[in-house]
Formats: C-alpha cells, structure tokens, sequence
C-alpha cells in the first residue's frame, strides 16, 4: 500500500509544503484538509489591495485548481480536523471521518486575538485573518463614518491606511506608547506615526480601551479615560494566538506554538509542524522563534516537505517580512529584539531610510522603509552572521555593496 | 487574450492566453509556469518572479520603476533587460510578449 501523508491545514504553509513534498518525490497520497473553503490563498492583500476593492478573490489563489490536480494533492476544503491520535496514527474530521497517515503535517495558522470586553460581540466588531473577514469588512469601508481599530500593529495599520484610502474618519487606539512596539525599533515608530498622522488619522498612544456601546450595532468605543469614540466600525487587530489544540490534546510538545526541531519535526516522529503555528530553534538567533509572516511559512513549509520526502533539511532561512500602507513600503530583516545599538541610514523626511539594529557588534535586523537595497544587503549580511562596523554604517559616504564580500 | 511566451532556463517553451489586466507572473501561475516563484504574491517585495524580456519587447514593456530596479539589483543574475514580471500589467499591446526565466529565483 502506497504512503499517506496529511496535511492540517489548506493556507499558505500547507500548499507550499505539499508542493515541496512531490517536488522532493513522495510518491504517495496527499490529503490537505482545510477549514475554510476556498484553495489556499494568499492573506496579505486582505488588509491591502483586497480590502480596498482592487482585486477579486480569484487573484489571491496561490495555485490555480488544476494543479493540485496535476499533482495529486486531494483537497478536502470546508472540513475541520476534530482531533490527531499519534498513537494510532489517524485524524479524525468534524463530520467523524477517520483517516490514517503515516506522515502528519500541522499548519494551522494562527487566528487572532479575540476581546472578550463588554460589547465586544456587538455587531460590526471586526478581526481580519480570512477572505470572509475581509469580505464582511469592506462595506463598513464605503459605508463612510467613522472606523475605531484597536491595535497598531501591523494588521491595524494596514487597514488604517485603506479605510483613509476610501475617505473613511480613522482613530487607532495603541495601548502601548508607540505604534509597531512589538515588531519596529523607535525610528520606524515615529516614522509610521507621523505618516498616518499626516493623512488625517486619529492616533490614540497609550490609549487603552474598556468597552464597545451600541444597541445589537457598535456605535462607540469606550476609554478606560471614559472618553467616548462615535463609530460606525471597529476593527480589532491585537495579534494572533498560534492553533495549537490538536497538538497539545495530542499531547505535542508546545514551546510558544507547536515546537519543532531545526528540521520542523515536532516531538512526535511521524508529524511536523509549519508556519505561524509552529516555532523553531532559530541557528542564527540561537534561540526559539515564531514567526507570522509569508516567507516564514513557505521556507519552513519547504524543509517540512522535503524532510517528509525523505530528505534531511535544516530550516535555516533569514526571516523577512513586509508590510504596505500608502505609497510606503516597510522590509523587514531580521529580528531586532535583543540590540544594543541602532544605526539609522538615510532620511525619513525622504521617505526612504534604513534602521540597522546590531547586537555586540553583530548585525540582528533591519528595517528598510522603501530602500530595497538595504532590505537585499542586509539579508545576506545577516545569514553570512556578518559583523557590521557601526561607523562604517552610519557614514552616508558608505556604498553598503561595499560591506558584503 | 494576449498571447505570452514563456521560456524556462532549459529551453521548454509554454504560450499561454492571459487574461487583460493580470501581471506577467500571475498569468505565469494560472498557467502553472514552471520557474516563477513569487513567494510575496506581487508585492514587489521578494524578487522571486524574475523574468528576461525578449529584447524586441523591451521598449513595448518599458523600464522598471526605482524600487523594482532595485530589487532586481540583487535578484539572480540580473541583465540589462531584467524585469519582475508581477510588475508588468498584461495588455493587448503586449500580444505575442517573450520572456525567459532565469536558472534560480531569489
Ligand atoms: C490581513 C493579513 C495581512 C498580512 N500581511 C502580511 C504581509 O504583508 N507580509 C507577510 O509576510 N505576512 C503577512 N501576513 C501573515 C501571513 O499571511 C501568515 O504568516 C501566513 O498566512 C501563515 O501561513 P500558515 O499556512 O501558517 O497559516 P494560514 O495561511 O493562516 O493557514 C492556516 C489554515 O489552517 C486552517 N485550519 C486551522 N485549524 C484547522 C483545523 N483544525 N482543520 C482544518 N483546517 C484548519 C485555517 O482555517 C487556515 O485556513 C498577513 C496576515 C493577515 C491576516
Ligand atoms: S512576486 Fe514578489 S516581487 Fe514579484
């Protein structure tokens, strides 16, 4: 009998590891099983391009129906994993169909954070995460009014900038006293604060909120202050929480996500684990990371397939990540978290500028505001582990084609 | 729909019908053109949808914008007529477009 390997999961980990599974040449039956019922998709535009209307859901498809065809890769889409026995070797679906495998793949994602404050389950309180979400969104942005989003993260000001886009009032409210404080060194902070102030947003740092009013609708979001916020939306965007349930009931290894070792298998040998759900011991941090971002989950999604192919592939690959809003591009290398010393390059003025955050000399991270040429660099410094000579960086004189060899 | 020619490093050649309006590359992934990674989906952001354009084309396709030309800088072997084809918008004036794909993306 041939092998069987399933895949949890149907988004943008899961397609690329299926993929990278024939490609290594597992010969075998795939079956990806998805909860939502579209072919796997790609989300960023759900906050961008999507939201604003520029595209249909056709153009998010990563993969046109035919190919997992081609490759026979049996999806099973609208169907929801109930629950994975490893000892048995089988996951069993919501509708109670029971499938063995002998090789398992968790990429579940990572849905987002849900308020539990009075009022938050009042219609017209938002989360983005999926084509549906960003469908049930988009009215309120040509509905006019006002929309409150909770959170400045990346998510919420993304969708700061395409609600200001469709002539939508706008207030963040920030908890924190900058935006980006989790992600973003204090440069880029005050660079994207002054950007969404200077297109007519209604910034609220260190604003924390205490609960939403409206009779069955929302129409107001309350401050812990007591100030009241008119509105006719809310969009909440306080991160995401890894899906990490069937791994833990199966009684998975869980380290911040479904752990995995340095070849993306978790602490069961038949299963591996990709994506925003999974973490991983980091060669280059030296330390466990996990990471939301696209090229996360295809690099990780990559060796996954290719190590249930067979094969013996360390996930080594340099995180990066982007992010849209307005005519500003932000590249992120790295992870900054841990440095010492920043050096800023360029003008933000210009709008176009680079941060390099550098750790006892080492190069941890960038952020390359519209400067792909500091985003492409700084990649390979960082997987070279390069050492960066701060006065060097800071000297505009510096060709940064000079610093790689 | 305009006609497209896509070239893969080894020679195999494949025409699609693309549909007005798309990219190059997701016309390229539609048709599940071989060689076009596109890991950003589009986004100018990962250099992975490379392509050569046909130098009899270049002019009809016209020259990148400062952040693709940038990007491009670093992508695999980069020529003088280096584009990334999310950026280039299928029209009828690009009916019957070659492009070449490079050995490796990224
Ligand atoms: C609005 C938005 C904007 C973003 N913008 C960017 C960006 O600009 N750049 C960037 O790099 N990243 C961006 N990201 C992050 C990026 O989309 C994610 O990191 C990426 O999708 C992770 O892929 P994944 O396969 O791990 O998870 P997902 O793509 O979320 O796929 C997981 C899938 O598993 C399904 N699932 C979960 N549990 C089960 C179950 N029990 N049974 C069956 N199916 C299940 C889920 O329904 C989901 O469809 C953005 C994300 C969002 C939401
Ligand atoms: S698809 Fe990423 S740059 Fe073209």
């Amino acid at each position: 009998m041939s092998e069987r390997a399933i895949i949890i999961g149907a988004g943008q980990a899961a397609a690329q590891a299926a993929q990278s599974m024939r490609q290594a040449g597992f010969d075998g039956d795939i079956v990806m099983i998805g909860e939502e019922r579209e072919l796997p998709y790609q989300r960023p535009p759900l906050s961008k391009t999507y939201l604003q209307g520029e595209l249909g859901a056709d153009r998010l498809y990563l993969r046109p129906a035919a190919f997992y065809e081609q490759q026979r890769i049996d999806l099973r889409l609208g169907l929801r994993v109930a629950s994975i026995d490893a000892a048995a070797k089988t996951v069993t679906s919501e509708t109670g169909e029971t499938l063995s495998y002998d090789k398992l793949l968790i990429a579940t994602g990572a849905p987002p954070r849900r308020l539990d404050c009075a009022g938050a389950d009042l219609e017209g309180v938002r989360y983005l995460r999926s084509i549906a979400d960003s469908d049930a969104l988009r009215p309120a942005l040509s509905a006019g009014g006002r929309i409150v989003i909770v959170g400045a993260g990346y998510i919420g000001l993304e969708v700061a900038a395409s609600a200001r886009k469709a002539g939508l009032d706008v207030t963040v409210l920030e908890m924190a006293d900058r935006v980006l404080a989790r992600v973003a060194g204090k440069d880029v902070s005050a660079f994207y604060e002054k950007l969404h102030l200077d297109r007519g947003v209604d910034l609220r740092l260190g604003a924390a909120l205490d609960h939403f009013e409206g009779n069955g609708r929302v129409s107001a979001a309350v401050l812990k202050s007591g100030e009241r916020i008119d509105c006719a939306a809310v969009l909440v965007g306080v991160g995401a929480a890894p899906a990490i349930a069937l791994a833990e009931a199966a009684d998975l290894r869980i380290a911040n996500g479904v752990w995995t070792d340095d070849h993306a298998r978790t602490s069961d040998p038949s299963i591996w684990a990709a994506g925003d759900c999974a973490s991983h011991p980091s060669p280059i941090y030296e330390r466990r990371l996990r990471l939301e971002s696209v090229p996360n989950a295809i690099e990780q999604a990559k060796v996954a397939g290719a190590n249930m192919a067979g094969g013996d592939v360390v996930y080594d690959a340099v995180p990066w990540f982007w992010s849209d809003q307005y005519d500003v591009k932000l590249q992120t290398v790295g992870v900054s978290e841990g440095a010492d010393e920043t050096v800023l390059r360029g003008d933000p003025d210009a709008k176009k500028f680079s941060v390099w955050y550098l750790q006892r000399g080492r190069l941890l991270a960038v952020d390359a505001v519209n400067d792909p040429a500091a985003f492409a660099l700084s990649k390979r410094l960082i997987a070279a582990r390069a050492a960066v000579d701060a006065k060097i960086l800071a000297d505009p004189d510096t060709d940064l084609k000079s610093l790689v060899s | 729909m305009p006609k497209i020619t896509y070239i893969e490093h080894n020679g195999a050649e494949h025409v699609v019908d693309a549909e007005k309006g798309v990219s190059v590359m997701e016309a390229a992934v539609k048709n599940m053109i071989p060689g076009i990674d596109a890991d950003c989906g589009g986004a100018c952001a990962c250099a992975t949808c490379h392509v050569y354009v046909d130098p009899a084309w270049m002019e009809k396709v016209g020259k990148p914008e400062t952040m693709e030309e940038s990007m491009l800088d670093f992508a695999y072997e980069p020529k003088e007529n280096s584009r990334l084809s999310c950026q280039i918008t299928v029209s009828d004036a690009l009916d019957g477009l070659i492009v070449r794909l490079p050995e490796f993306q990224g």
